[in-house]
């Protein structure tokens, strides 16, 4: 429960948070169970900071996104956008998407195959009844890189490869001239020489017009390439955030340091056992000790927190700029 | 990873193999040309993107390509020829000698049957079992795959996606094969769940002694379990070498962008600086001259454009399609 809160926050208090989470929480009822998807998430994405969400599959990370683009709403907790709560009134959701746009996997997927680029691309200034289209479609093209923009307004996307088409599904965000881009998995899809080339075009937008980006990804890598700040989610919550360098260099909730060392070349693995985790039955305690593999080890009983690590839940993280990890062990052995 | 005693005979030999593929416009060159030797108990790794022609590549393995397909040059399977084998034959090498692992296993395995029965099949049909022994084995599989015996008795949509990648393998193992053939064996799975299934694959292999063509577009997936690599472009090898010295000191520059799309995390060379490769894989219809890469290559001559580039000497036991290697062999 989230009492509501005093009406309007100036903007800038907290340092332009632009985007933010707020004791978000996202419930489901999935075959007569309830599935905590988003359980109690705080974020911020600041202004021009691109923020990469990583975990598995059922960590409740594509939630969240969806959450924040206010196409979820939320159980409790709120989701801000410039200092003020979201509205969720039809007029007022519609102005929020121009600020806040997606950018959706698998381009071949998310492209009507009937559609030429300009149409695609169009969709949006046609929808917000912008004045000047077919310029707003001309600079988003040029701006993902397809230029000169008026030879790719009448292809369709079966003539385009799969990284054009990426560049479409981006242009069609950029077209609103958005300040956020959510961007599920943006490279997931694409072949690798090709994924390299779009993650240079987020970052050169971000450059260029100050977008910020909330990158939704399994992908440790591409957080290293492009993130300044990494927040992992496991069931629901954030369990490990803060700047990129620091997180995935001395990651410490063991979560983290679980996925490191799975990454090619990495000296020593720790491969979880069991199976990914399942948001209708989060285990008591810390959320993660069942799989846990410094529980396992005995070095948390070592250090005098094995009975914390099953009893104890461990508190919501803030959204703060710094590194900071929700695990007990990590809380006494530094 | 330790590169096996040469003295045995390669299990696989591929000579000039070339497939074709022929639609209503024309003719479609997947695979042009390609020769290489897998030896018995190692691992190889097959990189390159869609379109390179490393799906066809090992789909022409075991003459699972569907009938436009024109297939030349040859396959030896244990010295015996894949291409020109009796069907009978051929029904009977499937599983038994090589079988193939594919990628997506949601689309792999009937949905309607049990697990225990999927699994348990091919020793039924190459007669390898009675019912009661392939009880038996199916457990002995499915145990080998770490997967919970009792799971024989469920269906496919009661399992993850790596539960269902390791029922796949567990099919694969069955006929106790001598060479299995991963096609982007965890592409669509989690990070973690991948590293089991890779973990799986490199300790079943290992211990099996059986003999790996693992594909991908991922290179530091395949340097972490095969010995060597051969990167594919356009239908190519345009590669070939010991796995870690190709992936980290690759001779041509598309192993090279390849090696440097994903990145090594902790590498302040690749902070904030994804490396991609301009350009687009070349319509296979409509191939570049000279060397197919070159309209794409950072490091492209003149020459590039009319060259005919072909595998030169790139080291110990290695091999590249680049002009560039070529002018320092002939230097050195």
């Amino acid at each position: 429960m989230t009492e509501t809160q005093a009406t309007k926050e100036k903007v800038s208090t907290a340092g332009q948070n632009l985007l933010e989470a707020r004791d978000l929480h996202v419930e489901f009822v999935a075959r007569g169970r309830r599935a905590r998807a988003v359980d109690g998430v705080n974020l911020s994405i600041g202004e021009g900071e691109i923020v990469a969400l990583v975990g598995e599959s059922g960590c409740g990370k594509t939630t969240l996104a969806r959450t924040l683009l206010g196409l979820e709403r939320p159980t409790s907790g709120e989701v801000r956008y410039g200092g003020t709560a979201l509205d969720y009134g039809s007029k007022a959701l519609k102005a929020y998407r121009r600020q806040v746009q997606l950018v959706l996997q698998d381009p071949t997927g998310s492209l009507n195959p009937r559609h030429t680029v300009y149409e695609a691309v169009a969709e949006g200034p046609r929808i917000h009844g912008l004045a000047d289209e077919e310029t707003a479609v001309a600079t988003a093209l040029s701006r993902a890189g397809l230029r000169p923009p008026e030879r790719f307004f009448l292809r369709y996307p079966h003539e385009l490869s799969g990284g054009q088409r990426q560049r479409v599904v981006i242009a069609g965000a950029l077209a609103l001239n958005p300040h956020v881009l959510v961007a599920d998995e943006p490279v997931a899809s694409l072949d690798a020489s090709v994924r390299g080339e779009i993650l240079a075009l987020m970052l050169k937008l971000r450059a260029d017009l100050g977008l910020s980006a909330l990158v939704v990804t399994h992908d440790l890598g591409l957080a290293w390439n492009i993130a300044d700040r990494v927040a992992v989610m496991y069931l629901g919550r954030i369990v490990e955030s803060g700047p990129v360098e620091q997180v995935l260099t001395a990651p410490r909730h063991p979560y983290t340091q679980a996925l490191m060392s799975v990454l090619p070349e990495s000296p020593e693995r720790v491969v979880l056992t069991g199976e990914p985790p399942d948001p209708t039955r989060i285990p008591g305690g810390c959320r993660f000790h069942a799989r846990c593999q410094v529980l396992a080890s005995g070095k948390a009983a070592e250090a005098g927190v094995d009975g914390k690590c099953r009893s104890e839940p461990l508190d919501v993280l803030p959204a703060v700029p710094g590194a900071q990890a929700a695990c007990h062990y990590a809380d006494v052995a530094g | 990873m330790s590169e096996r005693s040469e003295s045995r005979a390669g299990l696989l030999e591929l000579d000039d193999l070339s497939v074709t593929y022929r639609i209503a416009s024309g003719e479609v060159p997947a695979v042009r040309g390609v020769s290489l030797t897998l030896d018995s108990g190692a691992a190889l790794g097959v990189a390159g993107e869609s379109g390179s022609g490393k799906s066809t590549l090992a789909m022409a393995l075991l003459r699972l390509l569907p009938r436009d397909a024109r297939v030349g040059g040859r396959i030896l399977l244990d010295g015996e020829d894949v291409l020109t084998m009796k069907w009978g034959r051929m029904r009977a090498v499937r599983w038994a000698e090589a079988s193939i692992v594919f990628q997506g296993a949601q689309h792999g395995l009937n949905p309607v049957r049990k697990i225990g029965d999927q699994v348990a099949e091919p020793l039924l049909v190459h007669g390898q079992a009675r019912p009661e022994a392939a009880r038996k084995r199916v457990a002995e599989l499915l145990d080998q795959v770490g997967l919970p015996t009792w799971r024989a008795r469920s269906y496919p949509h009661e399992l993850s996606g790596g539960q269902r990648q390791r029922v796949m393998i567990a099919m694969a193992l069955a006929c106790s094969p001598r060479l299995i053939i991963a096609d982007e064996p965890t592409t669509a799975l989690d990070v973690m769940v991948q590293a089991q299934v890779l973990t799986l694959i490199k300790d079943l292999v290992a211990e099996n002694g059986i003999s790996l063509i693992m594909i991908s577009h991922d290179l530091s997936v395949l340097a972490d379990v095969c010995d060597r690599l051969a990167v594919m472009y356009a239908g190519r090898i345009v590669e070939q070498g010991p796995s870690g010295e190709v992936f980290h000191d690759a001779k041509h520059p598309y192993s090279k962008a390849l090696a440097a799309a994903f990145p090594t995390v902790g590498d302040p060379a690749a902070r904030l600086a994804p490396k991609g490769l301009g350009g687009d894989p070349p319509d296979p219809m409509q191939l570049p001259t000279g060397c197919s890469f070159h309209p794409r290559c950072p490091v492209a001559l003149d020459e590039c454009a009319t060259l005919d580039v072909e595998l030169w000497p790139a080291g110990e036991r290695r091999t590249a399609a680049c002009v560039h290697v070529r002018a320092k062999e002939e230097a050195s």
